[in-house]
């Protein structure tokens, strides 16, 4: 008896003095950039207002291809589990999973900044300037406004706040305990709001996007949040792992889960803009600075589906009937109203949310079929990898067509309104075939990414028995073509009202976001294997 | 699936041709002839080509010019292609009528919104992949390149052709999506029942010939499949968008888009629907053969009465494509020959159809029968080969679509008598259709509007000439194409699991 207290008491105080074993290296991506985040914070505070652009784009770009190299040497010596089941480990005390899908994310994710982060750089399209507002404190319209604008300032605080927007995507699909996930979530939602609200131009519409943007991600982040509280009173634990094991061995008395499981979809939902849940998404992608919407369409999009599927597979996998008929009608709405309200959009910003709301629901159909890795034989793709390779897909062809987007301008800067694109396709056929070309993948059509991206999420929703999902999906797929379509229509077919558009001539940075934007649509169209092979390496969620 | 590898690999070679003359053609300097010549140059070439590989082809050596490499493992698609009798035949189609159609057509893009670069550039690149589709042998990349074909035709209908264009392309495009992505349901399906397979999921269309696709799943998977066939063919009721697109696009667009792209359904019927789903093509057969008669007199009866002529060839197309699909699911040997060999047979006599008309309508300005008379005294030429193209459309024998159209109806009669009979009115329908155009058009007093339409030129005779030809020859001897054919649609059949039912009366004669 005393020998057993005495064992207690040691434990109890080795623990008490334990210092966390943090494997610095293996949370490198993450900490460069949120260390970079922190440079760029320093670089405003100190360095002179003329050089604080070119330092920060430096600066930006600099970190972000670190963090990749970081991915990627972290991936080379990544631990194999469970016969190849798994890659990585969970590190930081249980907080962090950096197992193969994290890495997959954070890669994607990481590329994708950096395609934005040239696009957020660009001065040539305002006549030497960015497209952020000069001086975000400034009320719209007031003379403060105009000094600012005339003195030609810029607000080159948008670079770190991307930075740490980056950062909380992360560590958002990385997240191996609810609290850390919650944390990561408001890291990657508090910058996003900022970043939406500072327009140069039209900076009401800006501002609203903002507000309006806040007060629901806000809402959804309680709901989330409550959801988390529910979960853990039912499970007794933060962790992913726990919860799991909670799930399984416990017989009935599951309205705690069952509550919080429909909470926490809340809050997951509304960050990938699925319905009904989708209603920011237009309004947000249209007030924002186009820059800001291509980052926030592709790299949120890819963060919030990597933490989705984790909280779904690896904590709710043991209860999977219990939410798959949700996601079912989730999946069937999102894609039916994304594709049916996009119709009667007149702007070109409006119409790519839409489209952004279908996709969400596409990609909800592979992530309802819930193929496990080993459940599945031979070369046949999983859930995860299905849904990972759309993301990748769909990424380039988004930030490729909002980087399109910014150079169609008139006297007022960027012209979205769709019947100001008439007649584009003569007045600059490159640069309307490329953006045919995008609208033609977003549609599925055959060669492009959209369409083996859509093979994959939709072979892994039949595998799992969702066929009349498919059905939906092929359908809504249709009435989503209509209104591609009708851009090239419009582009192509129609002759220009009035002046018609001009295409500025952008810097070498939104050319290049541009050419890999429709280069990657092609490739991962005709030759999409390494992709595949690569999600099939990154195998798993550790558990 | 029999085959041999070969050392060259004329089929990517003969489907990279094309693209190469597209790329070509884009760069050269508009406004001139050049890119006209150029394209002219590269069809002419993928047509020797083509030639010189019907010359080797051995009639009964199954899939021949076999490629196969794989594409995309995760998925189980390859890029694997092969030519059997039927695949010949049709890529021999495309090749003959592209270089047709670029002459015929070498001053219709002038003048228009689009350089005429891009309007040969498209056809090029249309040609190397309707190549490519009668190529295919795995499910994916014909899925792939089946889809791929809307991108070109769209472009040539909604850039090329009539005040109502953009219109028409659009709803051609939509009626083809819908049919194509449930066909996509389809290939999706074909991929999760083939991953029970030794060796896990493949699109090849032997390992899918092999697999045991339950009874239910088959016919859901078939009319996927087949749903999209028809739109593409087009069958009654899914078929309004041809008498649009066809009536908007150019003369030249029109031949491409009824000859080569709608067989793609007919000869995606034959290659897949019966290939990989043989139950339930059986199943099926009594909808189908019903929608076929249908079509036929359907087509027929609207072509009567239509006003615009390149309507009125439209609506004559639904009508013969309703005898190919007869033919088809007669599931007899002599029904299925006459399919196949009608789909050239009707390429050629609706091109002919086409393009003359196309030549007839540049003179005139209009599209309407009632504002031309009495052309065959100011055209002699013209109204001769008018008349040619329109008897051979409505098959007068002596002309290549008789044979096709006999053997079709003769198969069908085998099987079912009341189907064949309905159909054989089709072939009056078609006498009185065509021979209305003709004498509304060409016979009685000659209008002031027609009284100066010129005959036709060296070029629009050299462009007619070698179709009008075929036509005739094929009419007297189709030896040459029912050898290539033949062995391709018993091997059908044998999948199928049909046989031809023994001759009723003779057997009776025996036996007593």
């Amino acid at each position: 008896m005393t020998a057993h207290t005495s064992t207690l008491a040691s434990r109890l105080a080795a623990e008490a003095f334990n210092k966390p074993d943090i494997d610095y290296g293996k949370l490198s991506p993450l900490l460069i950039v949120f260390g970079v985040a922190l440079v760029g914070v320093l670089v405003e505070a100190f360095a002179p207002r003329d050089r604080r652009y070119v330092i920060q784009t430096a600066v930006s770009i600099v970190g972000l291809a670190a963090a990749l190299a970081a991915v990627v040497v972290v991936g080379l010596n990544v631990q194999s589990n469970h016969g190849g089941a798994s890659l990585g480990s969970v590190e930081a005390m249980g907080a962090i999973a950096v197992d193969g899908p994290s890495l997959f994310i954070w890669g994607t994710v990481l590329i994708f900044s950096l395609m934005s982060v040239l696009l957020f750089a660009e001065r040539q399209l305002e006549g030497g300037i960015t497209a952020f507002a000069g001086q975000a404190a400034a009320l719209p319209g007031t003379e403060a406004e105009r000094e600012a604008s005339s003195r030609g300032i810029e607000h080159t605080e948008v670079f770190p706040l991307m930075l740490f927007a980056i950062g909380g995507m992360m560590l958002f699909a990385s997240a191996n305990d609810l609290l850390t996930m919650f944390v990561a979530l408001e890291v990657l939602s508090l910058p996003l709001y900022l970043l939406c609200g500072l327009a140069r131009r039209r900076r009401l519409i800006s501002q609203e996007a903002a507000l309006k943007y806040f007060l629901l991600g806000a809402f959804s982040s309680a709901f989330f949040l409550y959801g988390i509280a529910l979960v853990y009173g039912y499970a007794g634990s933060f962790r992913l792992g726990d919860i799991d094991t909670a799930v399984s061995s416990t017989v009935g008395g599951n309205g705690l889960l069952l509550a919080g499981m429909a909470l926490m979809a809340v809050g997951l939902l509304f960050k990938v803009s699925a319905a009904p849940f989708h209603a920011w998404t237009p309004d947000v992608y249209q007030g924002a600075p186009t820059a800001v919407t291509a980052f926030m369409a592709a790299c949120t999009k890819v963060a919030a589906f990597g933490a989705l599927l984790r909280v779904f597979y690896v904590a709710l996998g043991g209860v999977r009937w219990d939410w798959q008929p949700m996601m079912w009608v989730i999946a069937a709405l999102t894609m039916a109203i994304g594709s049916i309200v996009a119709i009667t959009q007149t702007d070109i910003k409006r119409m790519l949310a839409y489209s952004s709301v279908a996709h969400a629901g596409f990609l909800i159909t592979g992530f309802v079929g819930a193929q496990q890795g080993i459940e599945v034989a031979g070369q046949q793709i999983s859930s995860l990898q299905a849904v990972m390779f759309y993301l990748v897909a769909y990424g380039f062809t988004t930030i490729g067509a909002f980087a399109v987007v910014t150079v169609v301008r008139d006297a007022g800067g960027e012209t979205t309104h769709l019947s100001r694109w008439a007649g584009l396709g003569k007045e600059a056929p490159v640069v309307a075939g490329v953006f045919a070309f995008f609208l033609l993948a977003f549609a599925g059509i055959p060669l492009t990414s959209g369409f083996t991206g859509k093979w994959a999420v939709f072979t892994s929703a039949w595998a799992g028995g969702a066929w009349p999902l498919v059905v939906v999906a092929v359908l809504m797929s249709v009435v989503a073509a209509f209104f591609y379509v009708r851009v090239i229509v419009v582009m192509f077919f129609s002759d220009p009202v009035g002046d018609g558009p001009t295409v500025a001539v952008p810097s070498i940075l939104t050319t290049i976001t541009i050419t890999v934007g429709a280069a990657m649509t092609l490739l991962l169209g005709v030759v999409p294997q390494p992709v595949f092979d690569l999600a099939r390496a990154a195998g798993e969620f550790i558990r | 699936m029999t085959g041999s590898e070969t050392a060259v690999p004329w089929l990517t070679i003969l489907a990279l041709l094309p693209v190469v003359g597209a790329v070509v053609v884009l760069l050269v300097p508009k406004g001139s002839a050049l890119p006209k010549l150029v394209a002219l140059g590269f069809s002419v070439v993928a047509l020797v080509v083509t030639v010189a590989m019907a010359v080797q082809f051995d009639a009964d050596g199954g899939f021949q010019f076999v490629e196969q490499y794989n594409w995309i493992e995760s998925f189980g698609a390859h890029y694997a292609v092969g030519l059997d009798g039927l695949g010949l035949v049709l890529v021999l189609l495309t090749a003959i009528l592209t270089p047709v159609v670029i002459l015929a057509s070498w001053h219709d893009a002038d003048g228009g919104r689009w350089s005429a670069n891009s309007f040969f550039g498209w056809i090029l690149a249309l040609e190397a992949l309707s190549i490519g589709v009668f190529a295919a042998t795995d499910v994916f990349l014909f899925y792939v390149l089946f889809e791929a074909t809307l991108i070109p035709i769209y472009f040539l209908i909604g850039g090329f052709g009539g005040p109502q264009r953009s219109y028409a392309a659009v709803k051609f495009l939509l009626y083809s999506l819908f049919g194509g992505l449930l066909m996509l349901a389809s290939v999706v399906g074909l991929y999760v029942v083939s991953a029970g397979n030794e060796g896990g999921s493949s699109y090849l269309l032997e390992d899918l010939m092999a697999t045991d696709i339950g009874t239910s799943t088959g016919r859901w998977l078939f009319l996927g499949f087949f749903i999209a066939f028809a739109v593409k063919a087009p069958m009654w009721p899914v078929h309004t968008w041809l008498p649009d697109a066809a009536s908007e696009a150019t003369s030249g667009t029109s031949v491409l888009l009824v000859s080569v792209l709608d067989k793609i359904g007919t000869f995606g019927m034959m290659r897949f629907c019966l290939n990989i789903f043989p139950e339930a093509s059986r199943w099926a057969t009594p909808v189908v053969i019903t929608l076929a008669v249908i079509s036929v007199i359907y087509g027929a009866l609207l072509a009567i009465g239509q006003q615009d002529m390149r309507r009125l060839i439209a609506y004559t197309s639904v009508s013969h494509f309703g005898f190919i699909v007869l033919g088809i699911f007669a599931m007899t040997s002599q029904g299925q020959s006459g399919a196949a060999l009608y789909m050239f047979n009707h390429g050629l006599s609706t091109a002919a159809l086409f393009l003359v008309t196309g030549f007839l309508i540049s003179r005139r300005g209009s599209k309407m029968i009632d504002d031309y008379g009495g052309v065959e005294k100011v055209a002699p030429v013209l109204a001769g080969t008018f008349l040619l193209a329109g008897l051979s459309s409505l098959s007068l024998p002596g002309l290549s679509p008789f044979v096709s159209e006999f053997l079709v109806l003769a198969g069908t009669f085998t099987v079912s008598i009341p189907a064949a009979v309905i159909a054989t009115l089709g072939t009056v329908l078609a006498a009185l259709y065509i021979l209305y155009m003709y004498q509304r058009t060409m016979t009685g007093p000659v209008r002031p509007s027609t009284a100066k339409l010129p005959d036709l030129r060296a070029r629009e005779v050299v462009a007619l000439a070698p179709l009008l030809l075929l036509i005739v020859v094929l009419g007297f001897f189709p030896k040459p194409a029912l050898d290539a054919l033949n062995p391709t649609v018993d091997r059908l059949l044998q999948q199928v699991g049909m046989e031809d039912p023994q001759p009723t009366v003779a057997s009776e004669e025996g036996g007593s």
